[in-house]
């Protein structure tokens, strides 16, 4: 118990340290995440849409499978990345092991089926409701997804906010294809595993606190930005 | 409005992504053991060398055995491990160019104070690990292939217990590096061996301490090998060789000697003929 009263002190202390390295930690981890979330909802929102509206055979099928793989072991994904994108991988030639960029690629994977999912549930309750309309103003199927993705944009939040939180906290994948490399690829989970290993437990503990706190002012930034544009919408 | 911060959203978002640390051809990768991080050594020393020569080492610290896998996929220039045999394997099969001494330390065997097994202040290795299996006393082992978990497997083989038929019940295998073994085998009460510098920086000892060293059997010996640029063309050689001159000459040398935690010598440098080519 005593390591929590340290590590809760220790927090206190780094925050107000303002100490430079933790610092490019804490950023290095945010650029990863939110650009990893970002490219997933490019990727995942028309899928998960697409899965919602479209009528094709199979459907059933992909949509068991996505909503399977947002179980995807981090780990798994991270030794696929790497047997990817080693020198005696296909995509060895990019040279993108051990960078940001490939921690950007691995959470990308992790995230993708998250929000593809979340966005199907989302968009098949609207078109369920909206459906007959959309149809009686002459608006097909697929050309109605631009419509209801941009009406079911704060519901589509909180995909986003699950990706995020699955990519923020994720250490399995990250931790093989970027090989926490100090300054280079280290970010919070890879840093506190590796106090962790050091022993160092109330520092970990202490990290973990950031971490969450980061998460916390993410998701309140998210929510806030919400709330603010519904208002203004409906002034 | 919303669209303004959707697209603000998008913009930061990109940016953040587009501003990679691409520097040119001036780092190298070293694949090394948890062992010379965890200590803090190669945080130590690295900035001499960068100081020198302007060459960044970046390193991935993991287990012997995946260091060498991931180096024989070309996904480093050098590797800095401690399992001789398992380095001469990897020189013979053409993967390495050669393998260089560069410095030891020595395994401990740490345990609880209570000390179930009565094994405190022996000397004679492979008789205390047959006396903690005699008395069935918990002992954590790293079981990942490491070099910490091949020495340990081979002062098993000359006790002469069969430590698989015990796995599961005194004899626990981690699956895991070895600062989670010595925090799951501290709190389990547990025997583990472990690398002298990995133990004293470590920051979870509980009432565990030091019960068996001294003896030859536990020496740990280092050894860096340039991977081989005829397999990978990839490999950094030049700057490769570079920092393998320089870490087994007199100033490399030097910079490990100096490494100290509590005013205690954590690595000894032994290589031969110090910036003789090997």
């Amino acid at each position: 118990m005593q390591d929590f009263a340290d590590s809760f002190l220790l927090a206190i202390g780094l925050i107000l340290s303002g100490d430079a390295e933790l610092w490019a930690i804490v950023l290095l981890s945010l650029r990863v995440s939110l650009t990893a979330v970002l490219v997933a909802a490019v990727i995942g929102m028309p899928l998960g849409a697409l899965l919602a509206v479209g009528r094709f055979p199979g459907k059933q099928t992909i949509i068991v499978l996505v909503n399977a793989l947002m179980g995807l072991p981090p780990v798994v994904v991270g030794l696929m990345v790497y047997l990817m994108l080693s020198n005696s991988g296909p995509l060895g030639v990019l040279q993108l092991l051990y960078t940001p960029t490939a921690m950007i690629i691995a959470q990308v994977v992790l995230v993708t089926p998250i929000i593809a999912a979340l966005t199907r549930q989302v968009i098949e309750g609207l078109d369920a409701e909206y459906a007959e309309q959309l149809r009686s103003l002459g608006i097909s199927r697929l050309d109605s997804v631009p419509t209801l993705l941009w009406d079911g944009r704060y519901a589509l939040m909180t995909a986003l906010l699950a990706g995020f939180g699955r990519a923020i906290a994720e250490v399995g994948a990250v931790i093989i294809v970027g090989g926490n490399i100090n300054h280079v690829t280290r970010v919070m989970t890879t840093t506190i595993a590796l106090e962790t290993s050091k022993g160092n437990l109330a520092l970990a503990l202490a990290l973990g606190a950031i971490l969450i706190l980061i998460a916390v002012a993410v998701n309140a930034s998210v929510s806030l930005l919400g709330t603010t544009a519904r208002q203004s919408a409906y002034a | 409005m919303l669209r303004r911060t959707f697209l603000g959203l998008l913009t930061a978002a990109a940016v953040l992504g587009t501003v990679t640390t691409a520097k040119a051809d001036d780092f190298i990768i070293v694949q090394s053991t948890t062992s010379t991080q965890n200590s803090g050594l190669l945080d130590a020393i690295l900035p001499i060398f960068k100081e020198k020569t302007g060459i960044e080492v970046r390193v991935v610290a993991v287990g012997t055995g995946q260091a060498i896998k991931n180096a024989r996929n070309g996904d480093g220039d050098v590797l800095l491990v401690h399992a001789k045999p398992a380095e001469e394997k990897f020189v013979a099969e053409g993967w390495g160019v050669a393998r260089q001494d560069v410095m030891y330390n020595d395994f401990v065997v740490v345990g609880p104070g209570a000390d179930p097994a009565g094994v405190g202040g022996m000397t004679d290795v492979v008789t205390a690990l047959g006396k903690i299996a005699g008395s069935e006393s918990i002992f954590a082992s790293r079981g990942d292939d490491s070099g910490t978990h091949k020495a340990e497997q081979r002062l098993w083989a000359e006790t002469g217990v069969d430590v698989s038929a015990a796995s599961g019940g005194w004899y626990r295998e981690t699956g895991s590096g070895m600062g989670a073994t010595l925090n799951t085998g501290v709190g389990m009460g547990a025997y583990i061996l472990t690398d002298r510098a990995t133990w004293i920086s470590f920051g979870n000892k509980g009432s565990h301490r030091v019960l068996v060293e001294g003896d030859s059997k536990l020496f740990n010996q280092y050894g860096i090998i340039l991977v081989n640029p005829a397999k990978h063309a990839r490999v950094k050689a030049e700057a490769g060789q570079a920092f393998i001159d320089w870490l087994t000459g007199p100033e490399g040398q030097a910079a490990i000697a100096k490494f100290k935690i509590g005013g205690q010598q954590l690595f000894f440098p032994n290589a031969k003929g110090a910036g003789a080519a090997g």
